[in-house]
């Protein structure tokens, strides 16, 4: 695709690899099935290759190993691979929308408003059901992302992202302050905190029943809008000069920013940066064009949290290490390239 | 040059901001677990109380209100300093990281000798502002380029980036420690108040003695830096050199309050603002001002959490969130 607009700047010029995003794409693929292999074998009790085969195409109850695979090991490594493309993909999306390279669910108080929300259900509604869980999960996320992002990608123009940024800091003090405020009230301060750093550990089937479908039907319609999406990237004026009904198409994408959001973080807890570097790995590999970003970064994010998650467990066994520090590590030099990057912050 | 009306104004202000703190100091010392009601307060001041009355006016409140209103002061005037030299009205000592750096260096502290009492948490002071200096010195180096200097702008994105990054060290090495010491790490965090100590007065008192006039002296180069980089070059202020100093007075002062206050933000973000509004943007005047509503704004949030569940208290810093976070939204939405 040509550059729309001769005018814009560099950055915002599209341009498309079909045939590197298919092989990448196939690649990954594989990948994220070697990698939930990999991470199914090995750990406190290293089960070999073959045997992870026969538990899950064979079950067989009575076989430890089996057990151990298909109610421990197998629903954590899915849960890590949803979570995963779920951060990847809303990141995608954000950065997309906001035009903003720093744009990220963890940085930007959609995690922290999810947890806040997970807080309140803990404290008031400590017998309901995974489903209410995930709901006050999304509304927190939403009241987070209203307060932040709603105020930047709603105003003409937008803001820069470094006030961007500095609103996420505070939107984020703010939303876990509130959060920590109920759990000390409540005196759950140590079950939240525990469960937040638990990761994907204690995922469940009844969880991945709820979450799974909801993330990857939330994927698929971001996949549908992509193509408005990358118009989005160009700015809001081009977009509308092309004919795309910008309100509606930010309505729903920020709808499902919410929704991937608001599920990973109900499963594992608030990891930032997954959706910031991931996103610009894909972009540097993929192209600008979003019909190929955001099926990339939802494999490649799987992918990643995987491994990171088996890290995590390989560290310092049999102690678990939590993956959401893992990824902040990792995240953060990349996050350090980008705000040096004279272009992050203009 | 400040002319009489201002300078009576801002004078006015500063003994209105003083008989808020007092009033705001009588509040405190009456609400509450173990309180006394403003009458006794003034007989046990003045030494006429039952023992009773001075043992909990001098060995458990006054030590807590001073160190509360010691670092109010402390943070208010950090963020003063910072927003100043970034010219970036959003700036605070604990969205620049220095919180998280002394967490981290808590959470050390805790893992090495644990979180109950005994002599060794004299030490805890120590080790936060170790961490407070050590983060914000590394921030420094991270955004400071070859040629150009210190872009304040990319000094702030490194700050939150970095403090989320050590968030999830902190993270790492809080899930190891021992359930008992996790809470007392957790308030920390949540900033409670915990130096309720005349050590830990003494501990924070030199730090603002020293540095308070200091600043107040480096007014006229405050004033100028705010305004526009080239204009206090000109004016021959060497800009570098006075930016390192400032900003590291800027650091010693939050970290040094940190260290015996727990994790606070937002104080340093919103005194500031305030102060500004009601004297001007002159750091002659602003300062002083500055100082004062940080203590007030402290010591209120100290008192309101401690209303609000008795006698354990919510932590000050959550409380000043609250009131902080809208703030700064506010602030946003203002200027353009």
């Amino acid at each position: 695709m040509k550059p729309i607009n001769p005018g814009q700047k560099k950055e915002t010029d599209v341009y498309s690899r079909p045939v590197i995003g298919t092989t990448i794409l196939t690649i990954s693929i594989l990948l994220l099935a070697l990698s939930l292999v990999l991470a199914i074998s090995v750990g406190a009790a290293n089960i070999a290759f073959f045997d992870v085969w026969k538990a899950v195409f064979s079950y067989d109850g009575s076989r430890e190993t089996d057990q151990i695979i298909m109610s421990l090991r197998l629903p954590r490594e899915l849960g890590a691979a949803i979570v995963g493309a779920a951060f990847a993909v809303s990141g995608a999306i954000m950065q997309g929308m906001t035009r903003n390279p720093l744009a990220d669910p963890g940085l930007l108080g959609l995690n922290a408003g999810a947890s806040l929300g997970l807080a309140i259900a803990f404290s008031y509604f400590s017998n309901s059901s995974y489903f209410t869980l995930m709901l006050f999960s999304f509304l927190g996320a939403g009241i987070g992302a209203a307060l932040v992002f709603g105020m930047s990608a709603m105003k003409r123009g937008g803001m820069t992202p470094l006030r961007i940024t500095l609103a996420g800091a505070a939107v984020s003090a703010l939303l876990s302050s509130l959060g920590e405020g109920l759990a000390l009230i409540n005196k759950l301060s140590q079950s939240i905190a525990f469960w937040t750093a638990g990761g994907v550990s204690g995922t469940t089937w009844g969880q991945l029943k709820l979450v799974a479908p909801t993330v990857f039907i939330g994927i698929l319609i971001a996949i549908i809008l992509s193509r408005g999406l990358t118009i989005l990237s160009f700015g809001e004026e081009v977009a509308k000069g092309l004919g795309q009904k910008t309100f509606i198409t930010k309505a729903v994408l920020m709808f499902i920013v919410l929704v991937l959001a608001g599920a990973a973080v109900s499963i594992a807890g608030a990891i930032a940066f997954v959706g910031l570097f991931i996103p610009h790995i894909v972009r540097f590999l993929v192209g600008t064009d979003y019909r190929w970003v955001i099926p990339c970064s939802a494999v490649i994010g799987s992918v990643f949290l995987v491994l990171a998650d088996t890290a995590a467990r390989m560290i310092n066994p049999p102690f678990e290490t939590p993956v959401g520090a893992i990824v902040a590590i990792l995240g953060v030099p990349f996050f350090l390239y980008l705000a040096r990057k004279g272009r992050a912050i203009q | 040059m400040i002319n009489s009306k201002k300078l009576r104004k801002a004078q006015m202000t500063i003994v209105i901001a003083a008989i808020a703190l007092i009033l705001v100091f009588v509040i405190s010392v009456s609400t509450g677990f173990a309180s006394l009601s403003p009458m006794r307060l003034w007989y046990t001041l003045f030494g006429q109380g039952t023992p009773r009355e001075e043992l909990i006016l001098f060995t458990f409140r006054l030590p807590r209100i001073l160190v509360t209103i010691l670092a109010g002061m402390g943070l208010a005037i950090s963020g003063a300093i910072l927003q100043s030299i970034t010219r970036n009205p959003l700036a605070d000592p604990g969205i620049l990281g220095i919180n998280a750096g002394a967490g981290l260096a808590v959470v050390f502290f805790v893992m090495i000798f644990g979180g109950g009492s005994g002599s060794s948490i004299y030490f805890l002071p120590i080790f936060a502002l170790g961490g407070g200096m050590l983060t914000a010195i590394i921030i420094y180096v991270l955004s400071y380029k070859k040629g150009e200097g210190i872009d304040p702008g990319k000094m702030l994105l490194v700050g939150v980036g970095l403090s989320a990054a050590i968030s999830g060290a902190i993270l790492t090495l809080a899930s190891k420690i021992a359930r008992e010491d996790y809470d007392f790490f957790a308030n920390w965090m949540a900033g409670r108040i915990w130096g309720d100590d005349w050590v830990f007065v003494m501990a924070l008192l030199p730090w603002l003695i020293i540095l308070l006039p200091t600043i107040i002296r480096k007014s006229n180069i405050l004033n100028t830096m705010s305004l526009n980089e080239n204009l206090s070059i000109g004016l021959g202020v060497k800009v570098e050199k006075e930016r390192y100093i400032l900003l590291m007075i800027a650091v010693a002062l939050a970290a040094a309050s940190v260290s015996v206050s727990g994790g606070i933000a937002f104080v340093g973000l919103m005194a500031p603002h305030i102060a500004r509004s009601l004297v001007g943007p002159r750091h002659q005047l602003f300062l002083p001002v500055a100082a004062m509503t940080g203590a007030i704004l402290l010591l209120t949030a100290d008192t309101i959490g401690r209303v609000i569940l008795d006698p354990s208290g919510i932590p000050a810093g959550i409380i000043v969130s609250i009131i902080g976070a809208p703030y700064f939204m506010y602030l946003m939405s203002k200027n353009k």
